[in-house]
């Protein structure tokens, strides 16, 4: 089971990020708890300055526009 | 890992057609405006004249413009800018945080992140503000367009300017030490900065970064486009020149306050407001109250006040706006005053 954060208050992007990241995990059969973390200071905590930024288990892996689908496998597998 | 080479040759494919669409812009406009039926000279024929020729070509500009910008992008990061910015001087700080803001992935949708990012992360609050300025006002939508529409000296003016009101009102920010005109709870956060993996991008990745950057921007704002040229047209048609002259000339001293103070509440993308510039600018309005226009409807505007109320409280706010305001207004005069 992967814990996935995704970072950004509501913008477009970061709903397309959420929808892509779900999508993948299906893809490769990868377990995932998905949290949209949306506070303004709770994303400042992760020491990003642009969105959406995605975390895995912890650890802040991109931040700023869309990622790319093969680096989402990269980080889920 | 895909090849570079069918991307770069696709990017010089593309780039030809452009160039071919482009050449042939004044035959297709004169030859649509010809079909219309509408007596040649009249102001309703004019303005058609206008919308037909500008609306072609100021949408294959914008999209040339933002794929290109949108490759430069790619090199640049939010949090690279920050990390070169973070415990810079004041004045060095401000003058590298107004160039970064130019090259710097920036959208209104995530300014909060990003101010709260740079301020928690250690970069001081003046050059967080001469970044904050320079992004919005300073972007390749209105240099490509003035380039393009009204010329390249006006282009290079407003690069110029631009930056200059960043730079100097930021670092005027700095020195009034506001700090503790930010949200509380802006000011006690003290996040460390994240440690990313590298990105990693090849050719294909930069060439896709412009063409992604391109679907979503030109989407965006075509309507504004379209609704600035129709603004445009209108002026271009069927404002009297006498007026216009009257009130947004050289000698009316008001009419740059004026300008700056309409402008300020206004929102327009840049592609709106520069075919309204060029209209203005033909029927003999000054230089400088359009710039300054231009500027105040870029740089500043209501629903970036509501977003930035979130991080600091309304004092700051004001004095954002009256230290830019105040900026935009002396170049107005400027531009006005020499002999262009």
């Amino acid at each position: 089971m992967k814990d996935v954060k995704v970072l950004g208050s509501g913008c477009k992007r970061c709903e397309q990020t959420a929808a892509m990241i779900t999508a993948e995990a299906a893809r490769l059969g990868v377990e995932i708890r998905l949290e949209k973390v949306t506070d303004y200071a709770a994303i400042a905590a992760y020491g990003i300055a642009s969105t959406p930024g995605i975390v895995v288990d912890g650890r802040v892996v991109h931040a700023g526009g869309l990622p790319k689908p093969d680096a989402i496998a990269g980080w889920l597998g | 890992m895909p090849p570079a080479l069918p991307w770069l040759a696709g990017s010089a494919a593309g780039l030809l057609a452009w160039g071919l669409a482009y050449s042939q812009l004044v035959p297709v406009s004169d030859g649509l405006a010809g079909l219309l039926p509408l007596q040649p000279g009249s102001p309703l024929a004019e303005a058609a004249r206008f919308f037909l020729y500008d609306a072609p070509k100021v949408l294959l500009l914008l999209t040339l413009v933002v794929f290109g910008m949108g490759v430069v992008r790619s090199f640049f990061s939010a949090e690279r800018t920050r990390a070169l910015l973070a415990g810079r001087r004041e004045g060095v700080g401000n003058v590298l945080a107004a160039l970064l803001g130019v090259v710097t992935p920036f959208c209104s949708c995530s300014a909060v992140p990003m101010f709260i990012g740079f301020v928690s992360a250690g970069v001081p609050l003046g050059v967080t503000f001469s970044f904050l300025i320079a992004a919005p006002m300073v972007n390749e939508i209105a240099l490509g367009l003035l380039f393009a529409l009204v010329g390249w000296q006006v282009a290079l003016l407003y690069l110029a300017v631009g930056l200059g009101i960043a730079i100097v009102a930021g670092w005027v920010i700095g020195r009034l030490h506001l700090e503790h005109w930010l949200e509380a709870w802006v000011r006690d956060l003290r996040s460390g900065t994240a440690t990313l993996p590298p990105a990693a991008l090849t050719v294909a990745d930069r060439v896709r970064a412009g063409l992604e950057a391109m679907r979503d921007i030109v989407g965006r704002v075509w309507p504004w486009m379209l609704a600035g040229i129709a603004v445009g047209a209108f002026i271009h048609g069927f404002v009297p020149t006498d007026a216009l002259a009257f009130m947004m000339g050289a000698d009316s001293w008001w009419s740059v306050p004026a300008a700056v103070a309409i402008g300020i509440p206004m929102y327009s993308n840049a592609a709106g407001i520069v075919p309204v510039a060029e209209a203005l600018l033909g029927k003999g309005a000054a230089l400088g109250t359009v710039l300054a226009f231009m500027m105040a409807v870029i740089a500043l505007s209501l629903p970036e006040m509501i977003i930035l109320r979130k991080v600091m409280t309304l004092r700051l706010i004001a004095v954002f706006v009256g230290v830019v305001g105040t900026g935009i207004v002396a170049v107005g005069y400027l531009f006005n005053a020499l002999p262009l």
